[in-house]
């Protein structure tokens, strides 16, 4: 029924998305540097929030890792970017994520609930620390100069490891391994006796997902210029892809990347006008929609839809 | 050859031996009941077979190969499916996704999404569920689930089948029914292990019976033999005395 659905609605979908990408992908031409720099660190989030809800979404394991997995790839950055060529760099910064999902998943995927939440974000202060002890004790230099590349390349950088992202979950969605993790959120052990390799497949899953991750952190690393282990590994990363996609719908192929979007902007807006408040707005915002929105941006938009557009529904 | 064998199968529980040191065998394309007082291991043994748990001493054995060590997914795509005692479907998957799902990872041959929506479509109209195709699974009543349930294992294609209460807490109609679904699957060449309470179904659909108490197997034999048995009547009913007949 769902596949049935997908194709039919494909050619206006289809049409709408090489629309946007088109925009997207001229906008450095024409738009000015604030509105390009803005919407980098816009795909910034959309990419953690989407990545993050490609595993936690569907098989309802709330991992507070992405700031591990960011993390990684932005030291990456830090280590190489004065030896490598831009792409390699991000190549290794996505396979760092990845690297370190798949040992990472293959321990802990084990754990369900609070026992897993507690350990992803564990994770996070372990390595800041690890790292921090290292260069005190070991390496000698605390912080790394990392340079800085054209605002447009970052941009553009961004916007294909984004285009990567949804192509990806898009395909993950449609195939039989959606279905699968979608059946590991609702009763893991019954989806283990339809012969699913219910870990094989969540660390896979999870290991993917932190590929974007640690190649959206390579290229972030760039705008920072200076590194040390404490921006590298920020714990607001862990948290902000949570409540994004929350707030978008989780359920809902684009409500992370509209709740990611709407939060980025939300953010640099408040953080010039209110910047001693803005988390506490922020707060008031995420609380409201909780509780009046628990589908999400996109889930109340279709709701409304609906109502609008009445029986012409049932119809499609 | 048998198709299942287990030979001193052992759990224990902390200090309480669940399955102690229980032998069974089932051939091919019988309705193998499995019955007892409630605690008496029936689900332990179920859950043994199908590696839910590990055993700590004794083999499994199915088609002559041992499977004990196995995990879940791999003892599934060896043709072994299994029902749970509480219904344990994907709520808010559709009713074609719960049992298309089997197809897809259970079976050991690889099938392409058409042919798994085209076969669990077959296996839904097989149980009498093809008209709420589409409807979310946690819809359907009690009943429904059960047999959304059974479909989608048989969907992962089993040569042995491991019903768990599929008839408690259905009305009497639903029983026969679910009967007569019993009797469809053993006409289909699949052989079924069933735990059960409903004692008029497990009397006429069973070709043998195991009786399990405290973890451990009294008796096994016809439906004739079981009704008849000293020992089981004992363990049921009580000492003739405190029976009060």
């Amino acid at each position: 029924m769902d596949i049935i659905k997908a194709v039919s609605k494909k050619p206006f979908e289809l049409g709408f998305l090489l629309f946007i990408l088109i925009v997207l992908a001229t906008l450095p031409l024409y738009a000015p540097e604030y509105a390009v720099v803005l919407l980098t660190s816009i795909l910034m989030y959309i990419i953690i929030t989407v990545s993050w809800t490609m595993f936690s979404g569907p098989t309802g394991y709330i991992s507070l890792a992405p700031a591990a997995f960011f993390g990684i790839g932005v030291y990456t950055s830090a280590l190489l970017a004065l030896v490598l060529p831009l792409p390699v760099v991000i190549g290794i910064g996505g396979l760092a994520g990845f690297c370190l999902a798949l040992l990472v998943g293959a321990l802990t995927l084990r754990l369900r609930g609070i026992y897993f939440v507690m350990f992803t974000f564990g994770l996070v202060e372990l390595l800041l620390h690890f790292i921090l002890w290292w260069e005190v004790n070991i390496s000698g230099t605390t912080g790394r100069v990392v340079p800085t590349v054209a605002n447009a390349t970052v941009y553009y950088i961004l916007l294909i490891i984004f285009s990567l992202l949804m192509l990806t979950t898009y395909l993950l969605r449609n195939s039989k391994f959606g279905i699968a993790l979608q059946s590991i959120g609702e009763f893991e052990e019954a989806a283990a006796h339809r012969g699913i390799n219910v870990n094989v497949l969540k660390t896979i899953i999870f290991a993917i997902s932190a590929l974007f991750m640690g190649a959206a952190g390579a290229i972030m690393a760039t705008r920072w210029t200076y590194i040390d282990p404490k921006i590298a590994f920020n714990p607001l990363i862990s948290f902000m892809p949570v409540l994004m996609a929350i707030f978008g719908g989780i359920r809902y192929l684009y409500g992370p990347v509209i709740g990611a979007a709407f939060f980025a902007y939300v953010e640099e807006f408040l953080i010039t006008r209110f910047p001693y408040h803005y988390m506490l707005i922020f707060g008031v915002i995420m609380l409201v929609a909780i509780l009046y929105m628990p589908d999400g941006l996109v889930g109340l938009i279709q709701k409304l839809w609906k109502r609008t557009s009445g029986e012409t529904d049932a119809v499609t | 050859m048998r198709l299942l064998e287990g030979q001193g199968v052992t759990k224990y529980f902390g200090g309480l031996a669940a399955v102690f040191e229980v032998d069974f065998h089932v051939d091919p394309g019988e309705v193998f009941g499995l019955i007892g007082p409630n605690g008496a291991g029936k689900t332990t043994l179920f859950n043994l077979i199908s590696a839910a748990l590990t055993p700590k001493s004794g083999a499994i054995k199915f088609k002559g190969k041992n499977i004990t060590g196995l995990k879940p997914h791999q003892i599934c795509r060896m043709g072994v499916a299994r029902t749970f005692q509480t219904v344990k479907i994907f709520a808010n998957m559709s009713v074609l996704d719960n049992v298309a799902l089997g197809a897809l990872f259970g079976a050991s041959a690889r099938l392409s999404s058409a042919d798994a929506e085209r076969q669990a479509t077959a296996l839904l109209e097989f149980v009498g569920l093809s008209t709420q195709k589409a409807a979310p699974a946690k819809d359907l009543t009690l009943a429904n689930q059960k047999r959304l349930e059974v479909a989608g294992a048989l969907a992962t294609q089993p040569e042995l089948l491991l019903l768990d209460e599929i008839m408690a807490g259905l009305n009497p109609a639903e029983v026969a029914q679910a009967m007569e679904l019993v009797a469809r699957i053993r006409d289909r060449g699949i052989t079924i292990i069933m735990i059960e309470h409903v004692m008029k179904a497990i009397m006429s659909v069973c070709d043998r019976i195991m009786v399990l108490h405290h973890g451990q197997k009294i008796a096994d034999g016809t439906p004739q033999e079981i009704a008849n048995s000293k020992t089981v009547i004992k363990v049921y009913l009580g000492e003739k005395a405190d029976a009060g007949s």
